[in-house]
């Protein structure tokens, strides 16, 4: 940024022609495949005149329900890139014995591990989650839409957009080579000069600009927008645990905004937050993130908690064992998420008081853990319980996730993390939990729920296939990385000396190669199951359900429920069915309903553009798009009519011939 | 539990309203936008804690004590409290739906906030000029990220004034407009109590220190 | 767990050979196996522990299967247990609340008190299980700097350095202080004792004893950068004799381990070979926990005195020389460099380096220690 700046860099920044990576072989071919790929796809929708539709009743809709199915399909193509980035570290890692330097240099190798940890958590697990919330939650609690339509629509487009950035990193400049974290001063301007670190901060405070915001907006949803008689403890465990879930990230991700704000001051500006001179300090940075970090995980397990209680209430045809206990527990590990971030570097050289302070802290939090997994199993005690896809990833996760739990507990002890911390011990722990416990919750829930969604169910060969994949390929994968922590083998190691150890690597690829046969056959599943959606068509209730979601059809009308329910039970659609409730089928009205509007693509994709002109320093870019999203909010402000009524006849249309399919059915 | 009374049904229980429930127009919006300032203040309080533990690492530069003029800050701090309270002034009027004097309110609110960015702006470059801007020591960049953010905030803050101003005169005092205010109101002074910390917190004690 | 395989059953799976007889045969568990007494206490704790969860854990896992087994829908056996409105039990409540609690109560107390034993900073009371620390024996001091990428050994009380090679005296007690030249290492070496932050401007410590006669590898155990995978140093505990004769024989490389040198060796370089320095200049640790080893370059600890005293007056502003400590693409390796960092760190231990004048001593408060800011 020294000497006068030539025309060429007053435009384009530091962008030029080799900020493509061109001398990287395997980013050039997958480049040219997203190109052909991405080209196919704009062609199909082109020749099959798809755009107007997509515009109108997908991208700038408001309907939760639409909005809960773009961000699981965000999730979804993520998910395969995240997933990619985990085969390569595993080849590397199998590869690189011997004198091998395998097949990847430091420079790929440190960006691969990197992404993959920030798209597995941020663009995979978090619009994972928050899909499902948004499907999910307001259909519970028999609302016709969450509180906020449009900030929905405006905090999907974010999260886009922060994905966008960070593949975007793959072919323009570099991402990050500083760990899903980036401390500094590994990550400050000095050490990484290049955009990699940038690409992460700006896609991170994007897409966290709508994750705060889809939270408050589920939060004020919940409390604002229950049916007649819900109270908070007749709520279904699922919107309990999104609550909390929600309750965290709207207490959490200002602190990681925060942080990353102090961090790109350093880098632009040049202050001195976490330098190591002029009297900056690294560690704050450490404390920080990991303060946002902890209750990050819980965001991400708590909702797959009340999947799992949902699940298992459902097909062991039961009520939930433990209801209040269940609420409490959530409310419990909520709060003390707060108090064990410390646990995440017991090696930066607290007082054994404090280290102690925070392990025992962490330890209390398995005890709410362990009370709700114990409700789950005496849910399962004198149930009939159907072992349908959902309840086997349930059961599944039992056995999984407790083992995860086990491990967990062992780390929090701090003279044997001294021994396990950053080895490949902990990452088995952590992908034993998140894999264990969101991934299978998640597969658990999109079984459980797609019928609901779609109206037809998942087929269950392929479903069972893809199961017995992953629990296999998991422990495969992951099991030699417990031994090899215990070999004392350290993590984002690229290449290794000692012989004896690749037989463990190459076990866990074979694990990794038959997790990923369990992503094809889930793959196959869905492909499978649209092609044949008339045979596994349902109407309403496929699984008995027990929850309000399940009283209306599969899937549900644009407005939910032509009537608002009236609550009575937690379990409240099995307590309408056992009451002989009959559905209403006369006497319709106009509903209320939000617009759609494109604002909120509008200014999602200003702020992506926004944070990839700071990327390369081409500052008029930023300006000018900066000035874009402050104008476009304002003049939004001014359009105070933003809503309709759904006109009588089309309710009554609707919900007549739902009557019809009914009654055919039957 | 209610689950045993589910299975003695004493009356057919009704699952619909006769009358559908009605939620008004921008029912959640206080509630939503309280959560906000709440997330809001999660920044300043890291903000905060940064300023706690840096504030004392001058990089053999200058203290508090060498840099802060009191004086100024008292002249700004009460430009700022003068603004709240004449936005507590606009808002009486608008509960009397009195236009043209919430008008004036919400116009002298904006020029006292505007004080309080030209008194802020002229400290900030004074410091620059003479060498502690924030790049001179840790302490220097947790003061300019603190302060400014709640500067930043202001002008944020005023623009929306402004945009609401435009608004209420071409819409009159409607529902949504008061609903904006409001939530504006609330934002204002949520800044006030902000820079009460940061007129104790950072110059005060620092003063003191 | 290592005997040797019948060569039948070798030349019969030869193809897989490598599959199956690698993890019998080659493998180290040598965080399950250590050599230092601290791993070893921390080796037993992990056992204890994990035995302790494993009381509650393996029935629940249990439980989960029989439960699952038992009560599935097509088992017509428990038809008559359904019971679908069963949903509460103050005295199951109560057990799988304390059960839990009881085990945490436990493994609690234990953490506790091992913390505190194990506390890396906690001069060490015993040499093992058996034998209590003579006081009279004082412990060994090795200073420890992690550089990019490669590890620096100081041993003040001998006056002698490595680079990559950490030598110890079996059964006595060492005294490790840690800091890093520019980003955030991990100091670890399974066989002696876990791991602690070496981090630049802080000085982290670490107590530990190795009872055995024992070759190993250190490394970093936190990510650090390009050259991150090969930052690892030999590891060598050996009887007294062997090692006085070990330090002869680096005390008489005649290299000096100046500031100069100092600032070529912490350049970028990746595999950097062992190299010894017969002399070091005694206040080297101690401007590089402070920041300070390039001459002109202020230390941490007269800055932390101007803190003290409220800041150094508005005409400071302007002064910030010698300041900077970090500087523009600090982790790029460059070729010259590389070459540079071979001179200055001879590959053959003990061969002549080139001269280096000494750097100049400027007045060097050898500043408040970092750890007191950070403890």
């Amino acid at each position: 940024m020294t000497g006068t700046l030539t025309t060429t860099q007053m435009i384009f920044g530091r962008l030029t022609w080799d900020s493509f990576p061109w001398h990287e072989p395997i980013v050039v071919a997958t480049f040219c495949a997203v190109v052909l790929g991405g080209a196919a796809v704009v062609g199909a929708l082109t020749y099959f005149r798809l755009w107007g539709y997509l515009w109108k009743e997908w991208f700038t809709s408001v309907d939760h329900k639409k909005i809960g199915i773009m961000y699981m399909v965000l999730g979804l193509i993520m998910f395969l890139r995240g997933f990619a980035d985990a085969i390569m570290m595993r080849l590397q890692q199998a590869w690189a014995f011997n004198g091998s330097e395998g097949y990847l240099n430091a420079h790929h190798y440190d960006q691969v591990f990197t992404a993959h940890g920030v798209i597995m958590i941020f663009f995979v697990a978090m619009p994972f989650i928050t899909g499902l919330m948004n499907y999910i939650v307001p259909l519970q609690i028999g609302a016709r839409d969450v509180s906020f339509p449009f900030l929905n629509n405006f905090s999907f487009w974010m999260t886009t957009g922060g994905a966008v950035l960070v593949m975007a990193s793959l072919f323009l400049g570099e991402f990050a080579q500083t760990g899903w974290l980036a401390y500094p001063p590994l990550s400050g301007i000095d050490y990484s000069p290049a955009t990699g670190v940038d690409y992460y901060i700006w896609a991170l405070q994007v897409a966290g600009v709508g994750t705060t915001l889809s939270g408050i907006n589920l939060i004020a949803t919940i409390v604002k927008m229950r049916a007649p008689g819900m109270s908070l403890m007749k709520m279904p465990v699922f919107t309990w645990t999104s609550l909390c879930a929600n309750i965290l990230i709207v207490a959490s991700f200002p602190i990681l905004t925060a942080t990353l704000v102090l961090l790109s001051l350093d880098r632009y500006v040049g202050t001195n937050f976490f330098t190591n001179d002029f009297g900056g300090n690294p560690m704050m940075y450490v404390n920080l993130i990991w303060i946002w970090g902890h209750p990050e995980v819980y965001i991400l397990i708590l909702p797959l908690f009340g999947v799992f209680s949902e699940v298992v209430s459902t097909f062991c045809s039961k009520r939930l064992f433990g209801y209040t206990s269940m609420v409490y527990a959530t409310c419990c590990i909520m709060v003390l998420s707060y108090l064990v971030w410390l646990h995440h570097f017991f090696t930066m050289g607290s007082g054994a008081s404090v280290n102690s302070f925070f392990g025992i802290t962490t330890m209390i939090i398995s005890i709410p853990t362990g009370a709700k997994l114990f409700n789950w199993l005496f849910t399962m005690y004198r149930g009939r319980i159907r072992f349908e896809l959902p309840m086997m990833w349930a059961v599944a996760f039992m056995l999984t996730f407790t083992v995860g739990g086990m491990t967990g507990v062992l780390l929090a002890v701090p003279p044997a993390d001294f021994v396990l911390h950053n080895s490949l011990f902990l990452i088995a722990h952590f992908h034993n939990v998140i894999i264990g416990g969101v991934l299978f919750g998640l597969f658990a829930a999109i079984n459980y729920w797609w019928p609901k969604a779609f109206g037809f169910r998942l087929n269950q060969f392929w479903g069972k296939v893809s199961f017995w994949c992953w629990n296999i390929g998991f422990w495969l994968a992951f099991g030699p990385l417990y031994v090899l922590g215990l070999m004392g083998v350290t993590r984002r190691m690229r290449v290794f000396d000692d012989p004896s150890l690749q037989i463990w690597f190459v076990v866990a690829a074979i694990g990794a190669a038959i997790i990923a046969a369990g992503i094809g056959a889930m793959l196959v599943q869905f492909a499978w199951s649209i092609w044949k959606r008339k045979e596994l068509a349902v109407e309403g209730d496929p699984w008995d359900g027990r929850t309000l979601e399940w009283a209306t059809s599969s899937p549900p009308p644009e407005y939910n429920f032509a009537f608002t329910p009236v609550v009575y039970d937690a379990d409240s659609w099995a307590d309408m069915k056992k009451n002989g409730y009959e559905r209403p089928l006369t006497g319709f009205k106009a509903i209320h309903m939000p617009s759609s509007t494109g604002t909120g693509v509008i200014l999602a994709a200003l702020s992506t553009l926004c944070g990839f002109a700071l990327i390369w320093y081409i500052w008029w870019l930023a300006g000018l798009s900066f000035i874009g999203i402050v104008a476009v909010a304002i003049v939004h402000t001014f359009n105070y009519k933003r809503d309709f009524y759904i006109p009588v006849e089309e309710v009554t249309r609707t919900e007549e011939e739902r009557t019809r399919i009914l009654a055919a059915g039957v | 539990m209610s689950s045993a009374t589910a299975n003695a049904p004493m009356e057919p229980r009704a699952y619909h309203l006769p009358e559908e429930p009605h939620l008004h127009e921008g029912h959640s919006t206080m509630l939503g936008f309280w959560m906000y300032l709440m997330s809001d203040c999660l920044i300043f309080a890291i903000l905060f804690a940064t300023y706690a533990v840096l504030g004392g690492s001058y990089a053999g530069g200058p203290g508090p004590k060498d840099l802060f003029d009191l004086n100024l800050i008292a002249l700004n701090t009460a430009m700022l409290l003068f603004s709240s309270i004449t936005y507590g002034f606009a808002m009486l009027a608008m509960e009397k739906n009195r236009v043209s004097a919430t008008q004036g309110w919400l116009f002298v609110t904006l020029l006292f906030g505007g004080a309080f960015l030209f008194i802020e702006l002229y400290e900030f470059s004074h410091l620059i000029h003479e060498g502690a801007g924030p790049t001179r020591s840790a302490f220097l960049s947790a003061f300019f990220t603190l302060v400014g953010t709640h500067g930043l905030h202001v002008t944020f803050g005023s623009i929306w004034l402004v945009t609401l101003m435009v608004q209420v005169a071409k819409k009159g005092l409607i529902p949504a407009n008061k609903r904006r205010l409001m939530c504006l109101s609330m934002f204002w002074h949520f800044l006030d109590v902000i820079w009460i910390g940061v007129f104790t917190f950072v110059y005060l004690m620092g003063v003191l220190r | 767990m290592s005997q040797p395989h019948s060569p039948r059953w070798i030349r019969l799976l030869r193809w897989s050979a490598p599959i199956l007889a690698a993890p019998l045969a080659g493998c180290n568990w040598v965080v399950m196996n250590p050599t230092g007494d601290i791993a070893v206490q921390q080796r037993d704790l992990i056992l204890i522990s994990t035995a302790l969860m494993l009381l509650i854990v393996l029935p629940v896992m249990a439980l989960v299967v029989f439960f699952a087994l038992r009560y599935r829908a097509t088992n017509k056996a428990t038809d008559a247990d359904y019971d679908p409105d069963w949903d509460h039990s103050t005295k199951l409540e109560l057990l799988i609340w304390s059960a839990p609690l009881l085990i945490i109560i436990a493994l609690g107390a234990l953490t506790w008190v091992s913390t505190h034993k194990l506390d890396p900073y906690r001069p060490l009371d015993r040499i093992d299980a058996e034998t209590k620390v003579d006081p009279k024996v004082k412990p060994l001091t090795v200073q420890v700097v992690a550089l990019d990428w490669k590890w620096l050994f100081i041993y003040p009380d001998l006056g002698v350095a490595t680079v990559n090679e950490l030598a110890l005296p079996t059964n006595v007690p060492v005294h490790f202080d840690i800091t890093a030249s520019t980003v955030m290492n991990s100091f670890y070496v399974p066989e002696l004792a876990g791991q602690i932050y070496a981090m630049p401007g802080m000085k982290t410590q670490l107590h530990a004893v190795a009872n055995k006669a024992a070759t190993g590898t250190g490394f970093s155990a936190n990510y650090s950068g390009a050259g991150f995978t090969h930052m690892r140093f030999a590891y060598k505990a050996m009887d007294q004799g062997a090692f006085d004769a070990w330090a002869a024989r680096v005390k008489a490389s005649s290299t000096m381990l100046d500031r100069n040198v100092y600032l070529a060796l912490a350049k970028p370089s990746e595999k950097a070979p062992v190299a010894y320095f017969g002399t070091t200049d005694p206040k080297l640790f101690d401007a590089v926990v402070n920041l300070c080893p390039k001459p002109g370059q202020r230390c941490m600890g007269e800055l932390m005195h101007i803190n003290m005293m409220g800041g150094a007056g508005k005409e400071s502003a302007h002064d910030t020389k010698g300041l900077q400590y970090d500087f523009p693409n600090s982790h790029v390796i460059e070729q010259s460099d590389q070459n540079k960092g071979q001179e200055t760190a001879p590959d053959a231990p003990g061969a002549p380096g080139p001269h280096h004048e000494p750097a100049i001593d400027h007045t060097n408060p050898s500043g408040a220690d970092a750890h007191a800011q950070h403890r």
